[in-house]
């Protein structure tokens, strides 16, 4: 039975479940949820995430939210078929990889999300961008950036010199930064740069990218 | 005993931050309960950092081959000395094998969500302190193992990792069949369930706690004004989240599952501060379900050791 999963093309969080799946070659339903009728704050939603938040994953009786942990499941279940997304042969890359994820989660996303909500989401919300809220993210992002920059001197990817979760996970973000002024602090970086182009241009993100479509941007 | 003392010092210096930190630590490390316990004792000389009591010798190599996870041969090499004893240096490769190290205070969240997994792993470990006053976590030999100057960062004998959550998770894979075995699940539904968790730990529990954390417990001792509208603005957060636990607890008597698990570890450094340090405890303990959890959790030996060694620290 294929996977289903319940969110919706445009969102990152979705986009980084989608990109896996792609990656991982596995046959998969999206089930649309309108978030501008508030679906997923309906109870019929809820049940599969009480959070309220897209996307959430069925497989046959387990449902899963968070994306990283749907993209973390998907990876494991599937390590023999696809590209090996985990470096599950071996323990040490394996943690790498997991540092690489943690990172994102933890420094890049609170530093990226404000900058992609503030000059792309606002708007759709008939709101101004707050210029201060923008300011302070890019200065935040741009310093995890120069760690990023010092990493990707010694390795071609950010666990090491194979292509990983770890970067599959930056990839929804940084595709709507790019779109944004601020994606400055990817060009001022070479190595950072060159990993951007490297990973963007995989068939399996172009493929989920044109479906990321933000009030026509 | 000068040699071996020149070869861990070899050893040693490979080490950026190990070299910059032997100054004296005391630890003791519980291996095997009291079994096998491994004392690594206080030495005033400067790179020797491991002394095993006699009478242990014997144990600590039984220990060794049976978990079967380390002692490489390939690590005997740079003991070709001949007055040195045989038995001496596969003692001294044991001890060394065994020997986490993990950087940062006690005092930390983040450190101690590592050293509540060691310990629920029964794997023994060193604490190596990084004086955040004097700002070592800014300093070049720091910075190469954790770039962002943060704490915790961990060292074995074969990586060196960062990021709290992964390091729980390296840990709990390499030692999956020590202590508390399913404490990451056994299964990969298991494990997916207590990601899910951790993951919410992570982007849902953990800002609006952190924020509460350090607005009421630390701002104070810091002399740091508070601010009164990120403490409403984040109580409210975290109400809302805990609703969604009390739910949750109402169904499962853990998060993942019926078990303890590394999804409920995960909440315990943040909590813990909550309930004791802040007058937000009510937030736990008025939510039924949520403060039978809490008690059961905080409760563990794993979790009361990591509080006495954030008290002695």
């Amino acid at each position: 039975m294929a996977l289903k999963l319940y969110g919706t093309a445009m969102s990152t969080c979705t986009s980084r479940v989608l990109t896996c799946f792609h990656e991982k070659s596995v046959d998969f339903e999206l089930v649309p949820v309108d978030l501008f009728a508030g679906e997923h704050k309906q109870p019929p939603f809820l049940v599969k995430n009480p959070f309220g938040q897209i996307p959430a994953l069925e497989d046959g009786d387990l449902t899963l939210f968070e994306s990283r942990a749907i993209t973390s499941y998907v990876a494991e279940k599937f390590k023999g078929t696809g590209y090996d997304l985990i470096r599950h042969e071996n323990l040490n890359e394996a943690a790498l990889v997991k540092v690489w994820m943690e990172v994102e989660s933890h420094q890049y996303n609170p530093a990226i999300a404000p900058i992609v909500y503030q000059s792309l989401v606002a708007p759709l919300q008939g709101k101004s961008p707050d210029q201060s809220i923008i300011d302070a993210s890019v200065e935040k992002l741009g310093k995890v950036l120069d760690v990023y920059e010092a990493r990707l001197t010694g390795t071609r990817y950010l666990a090491g010199d194979f292509y990983s979760l770890a970067d599959l996970h930056h990839l929804p973000y940084t595709y709507y930064l790019m779109k944004t002024p601020a994606a400055s602090v990817v060009h001022e970086r070479p190595h950072v740069k060159a990993w951007w182009e490297d990973i963007s241009s995989r068939p399996a993100f172009k493929k989920v990218a044109e479906g990321m479509k933000f009030g026509g941007k | 005993m000068l040699r071996y003392v020149t070869d861990k010092k070899q050893l040693l210096l490979q080490n950026p931050a190990v070299k910059m930190k032997f100054q004296a630590v005391t630890l003791k490390v519980r291996q095997r309960s009291s079994r096998c316990p491994l004392k690594i004792v206080e030495s005033k000389a400067k790179y020797r950092l491991i002394d095993l009591p006699e009478e242990h010798y014997q144990k600590a190599n039984k220990v060794v081959d049976i978990d079967g996870v380390f002692g490489e041969d390939g690590d005997r090499k740079e003991d070709n000395n001949e007055d040195i004893p045989e038995d001496y240096k596969r003692i001294k490769h044991s001890a060394l094998a065994i020997l986490q190290w993990v950087y940062g205070p006690p005092l930390s969240t983040a450190v101690s969500r590592v050293l509540a997994t060691l310990l629920e792993k029964d794997v023994p470990f060193q604490i190596i302190p990084v004086d955040m006053s004097k700002g070592e976590h800014k300093k070049p030999d720091y910075l190469k193992i954790q770039p962002f100057g943060q704490v915790p960062a961990f060292q074995d004998e074969s990586i060196s990792l960062f990021e709290s959550r992964s390091i729980c998770r390296y840990v709990c894979e390499k030692y999956a069949d020590k202590g508390n075995k399913g404490l990451y699940g056994t299964n990969p539904l298991e494990k997916a369930s207590i990601d899910q968790w951790v993951e919410a730990e992570g982007q849902s529990f953990g800002p609006p706690s952190g924020a509460l954390v350090f607005q009421l417990a630390f701002a104070p001792r810091m002399n740091i004004p508070q601010d009164q509208g990120a403490i409403k603005q984040n109580e409210e957060k975290l109400q809302k989240v805990l609703d969604i636990y009390e739910r949750r607890l109402g169904e499962s008597r853990f998060l993942a599952g019926d078990e303890f698990t590394f999804a409920d570890l995960s909440h315990l450094p943040n909590g813990d501060y909550l309930v004791n340090a802040t007058d937000k405890g009510h937030l736990f303990t008025s939510r039924e379900n949520v403060g039978r959890w809490w008690n059961e959790i905080s409760d563990r030996e794993s979790w009361k050791k990591v509080v006495e060694m954030r008290k002695s620290s």
